[in-house]
């Protein structure tokens, strides 16, 4: 078996880069998604087509975009490697920030949906009750939403685990710093070792199936009182 | 206790546009707050509440401002010192029986009840019997019980008053007629002046030291009935004297367009 080096270093790689994927999507894709499902203005919708927009992108487009904001002469990217010394291109770190704007919207339209499903009735019992409004949303909001949350981070983490395009795009393949399960497997599969191939592709569809089935239980309709 | 109400506020929809014009004034144990659904009744509570915004007007609880709007105050409702039961409780459906009556005193920091919430958590679930069912979670209880928790809930923190929007409304007759009683007693034990939405005259029969009647989002009466010739001297209710209050305010004949909507309505 091919296992050590060929498989554990781009395994755990991965799940470094997607867990932090995640962790960023998520702050955000549940901050914005309850300022778009509670606040009304003008241009609420277009906010979040732009939101959404990742998830019909060519992965490719959005780590071209990446790159040209990220970039070492790009807006962002000059700042940093100016004002701190940091090159997020061909990092693992550019890797995170790729497969977080891919896999944002997932989060994103799973929150908003969870918070648009709570009862503002029970928010305004807590306030008559005499709490606050982050105490409310502590309390009673997001306890609420969190079963429809959690579907959408793992969701997000599962997409965050495949992602390949942005990635490429943005982090190049370097074996052992960037070079993430899926483009192992495209690797793997260019240079003829099947046998790692087959390892990899096994490994990953065996932790997207246990996402899946883990999110589907969370998004199934739960008693709810009246 | 004094509670003065005189509020305005304009409801739109698309089929509809309705104009609120609540004026009245209350002084007893409990104010019964009577009308047809859609006079109004349930926005007025919701403003004493602090839960709905009027557009003008001012609302004064035993002195107390709690919304004016030429001095511009509006105290928020979490600082009005209220309890609300809502028609269908709004019980938190993520919380047991006892973490929904312990609700209003505790931090999100806290992990466990400080020792005075916990027993005062205790009296309440004894008052109300709700013993055995401290660890259910609301949909595992029946209508009366939910009704319980939740005037547990409202009176864990000692409110100045109590609203309670059509209490008995989703209970069936025979449960009506208990839970009466149990608002009754539960006004009596912890002295605490309620205002009460209903629209069937035997809750205002049974209940009302004072009933304020809505139609068409006005005020059409307001009458203390506390004493003769609504009440005898054991405080039996005179059905029939009641009945002309709530139809047209006194006369023989139910007249008006109250009147009418009443009688389609029995």
């Amino acid at each position: 078996m091919p296992v050590s080096q060929d498989v554990l270093v781009p395994l755990l790689l991965t799940l470094k880069v997607a867990a932090w994927a995640t962790i960023f999507a998520s702050v955000a894709g549940v901050a914005i998604a309850f300022a778009l499902a509670r606040l009304a203005f003008p241009g609420r919708e277009l906010v979040d087509a732009a939101m959404t927009l990742p998830m019909v992108m060519p992965p490719t487009v959005l780590g071209y975009y990446l790159l040209v904001l990220i970039g070492r002469r790009g807006p962002i990217g000059a700042w940093l490697e100016s004002n701190f010394g940091v090159t997020l291109v061909f990092s693992w770190q550019g890797a995170a920030i790729a497969a977080a704007v891919v896999a944002f919207p997932l989060v994103y339209k799973a929150a908003r949906a969870a918070f648009e499903g709570v009862d503002r009735q029970f928010e305004q019992a807590a306030r008559v009750l005499g709490k606050s409004e982050p105490e409310v949303f502590v309390r009673v909001t997001l306890p609420l939403a969190w079963p429809g949350i959690l579907a959408g981070i793992m969701l997000c983490f599962a997409r965050a685990l495949g992602e390949f395009g942005a990635t490429l795009m943005v982090a190049g393949s370097i074996p052992g710093r960037t070079q993430t399960l899926s483009i192992a497997v495209y690797e793997a599969v260019q240079a003829g070792k099947d046998d790692v191939a087959d390892f990899l592709v096994i490994v990953t569809s065996v932790v997207c199936v246990v996402i899946l089935v883990a999110s589907g239980e969370l998004l199934r309709p739960r008693r709810v009182a009246a | 206790m004094r509670i003065e109400v005189d509020i305005r506020k304009t409801l739109r929809s698309a089929a509809r546009e309705f104009r609120l014009n609540a004026r009245f004034s209350c002084d007893d144990d409990i104010g019964v707050i009577f009308g047809a659904s859609g006079a109004g009744k349930s926005v007025t509570l919701r403003a004493v509440a602090g839960l709905e915004t009027p557009e003008e007007g001012r609302i004064c609880v035993d002195g107390r401002v709690l919304f004016d709007s030429r001095r511009g105050i509006d105290v928020p409702a979490r600082e009005r010192s209220v309890g609300y039961v809502f028609q269908d409780y709004a019980l938190f459906p993520h919380l047991t029986v006892e973490d929904n009556i312990a609700f209003p005193m505790r931090k999100w920091w806290q992990r466990r009840h400080s020792p005075a919430v916990a027993r005062r958590v205790a009296d309440l679930v004894e008052i109300f019997e709700l013993q055995g069912l401290a660890r259910s979670f609301p949909w595992q209880l029946s209508g009366g019980q939910r009704q319980r928790v939740a005037l547990a809930r409202a009176l864990m923190r000692r409110p100045a008053l109590l609203l309670l929007d059509e209490p008995l409304a989703a209970l069936d007759p025979l449960l009506q007629e208990r839970m009466r009683g149990e608002l009754l007693s539960t006004q009596w034990l912890f002295q605490i002046p309620m205002l009460v939405i209903s629209h069937d005259p035997e809750d205002v029969a049974a209940l009302a030291s004072h009933v304020v009647v809505f139609d068409a989002g006005q005020v059409v009466r307001s009458v203390r009935i506390a004493g003769a010739p609504y009440r005898d001297g054991e405080g039996r209710a005179n059905h029939a004297a009641i009945r002309r209050v709530l139809l047209d305010g006194g006369a023989e004949e139910p007249q008006g367009a109250a009147g009418a909507r009443w009688r389609e309505a029995t």
